[in-house]
């Protein structure tokens, strides 16, 4: 808890997200990183640029000043490298949709199992907190 | 003078609308989700909201990384359904009540909360799934909208003190507009999950529950949950819950519990819901 006067300071506020395993919380420093491949991953909104982008992945993004890495992983569909790059799952989700994709099977494809398996975790109760709450303390 | 008679939480998983929209709510997977909601729309009807406070966030439907606002209130006549990539969901428009959301930024700004106006943007599954949720399929929404969307998507996101407190206000600028309505305010979003890295697919019945325990009664503990806490416990997109933080500040000091729904899974998502009327003697 946090006590009702006390301001926490920005940078240990940031420095905590680090400790999340598995997890690329999307702060502004991923926001500006990521802010081309973002928007290019909002333009898929519009049925033309859809259609676009269909024909010809590669060609559609040469027009938007994205870094190449960025635009590797995009076109490989490496979604935790787009994380990494500054993406983020709500835009990212327009390429999946693209895809015909589902969002809880290009969820799966972030994790270490397949989708089937994915799926039946969630049936199951969804994956546990228990020691996946902490890097450091492992808790 | 126009009041805040209840205050409802609840997801807003996108399936949900895209099971009403198929027909679907009765099938083995979506019967026991939808069934927690019967109750709601029965209460609905009986209550007769004139309108209802959506707190709610856009997922890059009406804003894109170009404006991101922490708070930003819909003042427009009607707002429609948004195209999330799939054509939009076949709900009617919905209506806004541009008086009372004109008067609420009016008093939250003299209150010291600048909040963004929004006059004319569609609306995505964050607003309209729980609108589906409470009132099935009607050919009109039988509500007027005072959208309320939330930044909880780029970090920092508002803190749930922050959240509690604009709830108050809302409360007090409601207290004062001069005509006599039944307003709600419903806080959406939640409950724990995770869409995104390996980790993804975090769900956790434990947490969840203790939150809706804290939304009922005099305790304000939860106003004080850092962010921290909603990402470890509750997944990445778990943070969605500040949102119900908003409603719940907006109910006063106590709250009575009317009705309590909780369902794990929906897709990525546990699915929780609470409806509270204010308990207030003095």
């Amino acid at each position: 808890m946090i006590a009702p006067t006390e301001k926490q300071n920005i940078h240990d506020y940031l420095a905590e997200f680090d400790d999340i395993p598995g997890t690329r919380v999307f702060t502004a420093a991923r926001a500006r990183k990521g802010y081309w491949l973002n928007q290019f991953a909002m333009s898929l909104m519009k049925a033309e640029n859809r259609d676009a982008w269909k024909a010809d992945e590669r060609k559609y993004l040469e027009n938007w000043p994205m870094s190449d890495a960025q635009k590797e992983a995009i076109l490989a569909r490496d979604y935790n490298r787009c994380l990494d790059l500054g993406g983020n799952v709500y835009f990212l989700a327009k390429v999946f949709s693209t895809d015909g994709l589902s969002f809880a099977e290009a969820v799966s494809t972030m994790t270490d199992m397949t989708f089937p398996e994915y799926r039946d975790m969630m049936n199951k109760g969804g994956r546990s907190p228990e020691g996946n709450r902490s890097i450091k303390g492992a808790y | 003078m126009a009041r805040i008679t209840a205050g409802v939480g609840s997801s807003h998983v996108p399936l949900l609308g895209v099971a009403v929209d198929q027909g679907k709510t009765g099938d083995d997977y979506f019967g026991p989700i939808f069934a927690g909601y019967e109750w709601t729309r029965q209460w609905e009807k009986n209550t007769k909201p004139d309108v209802v406070i959506l707190v709610y966030n856009d997922h890059a439907s009406a804003f894109d990384m170009k404006i991101i606002p922490t708070f930003a209130i819909g003042c427009g006549e009607s707002y429609k359904s948004a195209d999330e990539g799939w054509g939009p969901r076949p709900v009617p428009d919905v209506e806004g009540h541009p008086d009372l959301a004109w008067h609420i930024a009016q008093s939250l700004i003299l209150d010291e909360f600048d909040m963004t106006i929004i006059n004319e943007m569609d609306v995505d599954h964050g607003l309209t799934v729980p609108m589906s949720m409470m009132f099935g399929q009607p050919e009109k929404w039988p509500v007027k909208v005072v959208p309320l969307a939330v930044n909880v998507v780029t970090y920092p996101v508002p803190s749930g003190n922050r959240c509690w407190a604009l709830g108050e206000a809302i409360k007090r600028a409601v207290e004062s507009f001069p005509e006599d309505l039944n307003v709600q305010i419903w806080g959406t979003g939640g409950m724990s999950h995770q869409l995104q890295g390996p980790r993804a697919g975090l769900l956790n019945r434990e947490w969840d529950n203790k939150f809706l325990d804290l939304l009922v009664g005099d305790s304000d503990t939860a106003r004080f949950i850092p962010h921290i806490e909603y990402l470890r416990e509750t997944g990445s997109e778990g943070i969605e819950m500040v949102m119900w933080l908003i409603m719940r500040g907006a109910l006063g000091k106590s709250t009575k519990c009317l009705h309590r729904h909780y369902h794990i899974p929906c897709s990525n998502t546990a699915i929780g819901h609470i409806v509270l009327e204010p308990d207030n003697q003095d």
